[in-house]
């Protein structure tokens, strides 16, 4: 009724459907990260003060941080609190959470939207090809080397990195500091390792989704059909299989894409790289636990959006939901 | 003729190598310790970061430990933890995917909490817990352990999905089998092969994380070690090319890619 009324195209309703999913998603996620900080021992409270504090000082700064409310009022506050981007206080530093992040996140993009620049492109092309010519040297090769990268941890990739491209080549610095980037050459030095190594994790695994994915259409009984009738195998490939691929492939390039928010902590850390996830790595071990909880939700909220998006380009590349 | 008869063989050649990949480091890590030539702790050369010799074959670390011995050791911590946590996602998994097959609310919330979980990218879930929770062995393990959980109850729940509708199992019930008899003698045989897979991959995903967090200083704490602490401790090592760093990290690495080539030799029937 309601859809008659507005006259919305079922390909609205269902983009529409899946963004309140995710909104549903990231509701729940931020109840569960919020629940898994009140695990924390004694309060925060203690933390700062120390266990020598005076009953006294701890009950004015548990009134203070409007920690003697109840949970869920916490949770409501802190909530709303994220919403209009106020994270409330760095418990080490006394700074804005929001300012700590907004100084590093920059950063952070800059290195995982270049890796998806470099590896989104190079990935399609190695994975269609791959499946295209399954079975062939090439395609095993590529089998082989994937399987190895996912296999192995980010920092190994890493670390092979550094060690043949700086220790012993030394074409490039092993470690990245913003403040060189002076002029084209010298940023693409910073960032080349970081990028590089961060590019054969995410490389690795879209390679192998994408392959995974064309080959499903390729096995596909109107692909069948289109070989019978002796189309050729760059037509067949490009007209028949590539469209019905997308949803899978945008699919596997958003998952893929969710490996860097993993790798890029590791990656930030070898290479001293000043981003958000350091902060994180940093929060973490200090239990700076309004800190922890922001960048938690940011990242979450990263995954849910590279999920979603996915799931919205299989919607549109979808002809059949097109028309009812 | 000649390509039908030798691909099986390749596979299992990778198969023999993965299998002797997997059962060295379950040796090391039954009986490293006692292997280790040198006291794990010990200061033992003069040099840090020296390459291999005949008295350290592996060279030595940051403080002029002997490597070798420092990785006998650490790989026990690798192993264990992430053998328990392994065990315990997919038993816990494994029993909640079979009662969520039957359908319900039980499988409504199940399913609902688990895709909870799988939207949490699983180091920050990690972080957060650690954070509030601190290091410990049995912290390390749960948190794994939950992390992996999803996978294992949505692997057991599609499979059992998959076997309650074939015939035999509607023979058994017809036979007027018992519910244990039935998911014990006629589902459990049945998804065996790709449950054994799917543990072995979950495996690995085990693996590579809690080195990751170790990597990161937050996984295991000192006195104790894991590989993925030996990567940490010695990264200073890595502007010049320390072997310190580069073994432990491939010692993660063989241990890993071994338990991918036991999998992939696995017969493929019924396999995602």
């Amino acid at each position: 009724m309601i859809r008659a009324r507005l006259s919305l195209s079922p390909v609205t309703v269902l983009i529409a459907k899946r963004v309140a999913v995710a909104i549903g998603t990231l509701l729940l996620v931020s109840l569960a990260v919020f629940a898994t900080s009140l695990l924390i021992e004694g309060d925060v409270a203690e933390a700062i003060l120390g266990q020598s504090a005076t009953p006294a000082a701890l009950a004015g700064l548990r009134a203070a941080m409007h920690l003697d409310q109840p949970a869920y009022a916490r949770y409501l506050a802190w909530l709303s609190g994220i919403v209009r981007g106020d994270a409330g206080m760095s418990l080490v530093t006394g700074a804005p959470v929001s300012a700590l992040i907004g100084a590093r996140l920059g950063n952070s993009l800059a290195l995982a939207g270049l890796t998806a620049l470099v590896s989104v492109p190079v990935a399609l092309t190695l994975g269609i090809t791959a499946a295209v010519r399954r079975g062939t040297a090439f395609d095993r090769v590529i089998g082989l080397v994937t399987i190895a990268i996912v296999s192995v941890p980010e920092f190994l990739v890493a670390t092979l990195g550094v060690m043949v491209f700086a220790v012993t080549l030394h074409w490039l610095p092993a470690l990245s500091s913003m403040r060189d980037v002076g002029s084209f050459s010298a940023l693409l030095r910073v960032f080349a390792l970081p990028v590089f190594s961060l590019s054969c994790v995410v490389v690795a695994q879209m390679v192998r989704m994408t392959r995974a994915a064309v080959i499903d259409v390729l096995d596909a009984s109107y692909a069948e059909a289109a070989r019978l009738k002796g189309v050729s195998p760059s037509r067949l490939v490009l007209r028949h299989a590539l469209p019905n691929a997308i949803g899978p492939i945008a699919n596997a390039v958003a998952l893929s894409l969710s490996v860097l928010l993993g790798g890029v902590i590791v990656v930030e850390i070898i290479f001293n790289y000043p981003g958000v996830a350091r902060l994180m790595v940093d929060a973490v071990a200090t239990r700076d636990m309004p800190l922890v909880l922001s960048v938690a939700m940011i990242f979450c909220a990263s995954y849910l959006v590279l999920v979603t998006t996915a799931d919205i380009v299989a919607i549109l590349a979808n002809p059949r939901l097109r028309h009812r | 003729m000649t390509a039908v008869s030798l691909r099986p063989r390749r596979f299992a050649i990778s198969g023999i190598v993965g299998a002797a990949l997997v059962g060295f480091w379950i040796i090391v890590a039954a009986f490293g310790p006692m292997l280790a030539p040198h006291d794990v702790g010990a200061v033992v050369d003069l040099d840090v970061f020296s390459s291999a010799s005949h008295a350290f074959p592996l060279g030595t670390d940051y403080l002029g430990r002997d490597m070798l011995s420092r990785v006998l050791s650490a790989a026990r911590y690798t192993v264990a933890i992430a053998f328990l946590a392994t065990a315990l996602a997919a038993s816990v998994g494994v029993v909640l995917g079979l009662a969520a097959a039957t359908g319900g609310w039980l499988d409504m919330l199940l399913s609902r909490v688990f895709d909870t979980v799988i939207a949490i990218p699983s180091l920050m879930f990690g972080l957060v817990v650690i954070a509030s929770l601190g290091a410990s062995i049995p912290v390390l393990v749960a948190t794994l352990a939950v992390i992996y959980m999803p996978g294992a109850f949505r692997t057991a729940r599609a499979l059992a999905l998959n076997v309650t509708t074939l015939d035999f199992v509607t023979v058994a019930r017809a036979r007027g089998e018992r519910l244990p008899y039935i998911v014990l003698r006629e589902i459990l045989p049945n998804v065996r092969g790709p449950l054994l897979a799917d543990f072995g991959l979950r495996f690995v995903f085990v693996v590579l994380l809690l080195s990751g967090l170790s990597f990161l200083g937050l996984g295991v704490q000192p006195p104790h070690a894991d590989l993925g602490s030996l990567v940490r401790e010695n990264i200073s090592g890595l502007g010049f090319g320390a072997w310190a760093v580069l073994f432990p990290a491939l010692a993660i690495a063989s241990l890993t890619i071994g338990v991918n080539l036991v999998i992939d030799a696995l017969p493929k029937r019924g396999r995602r």
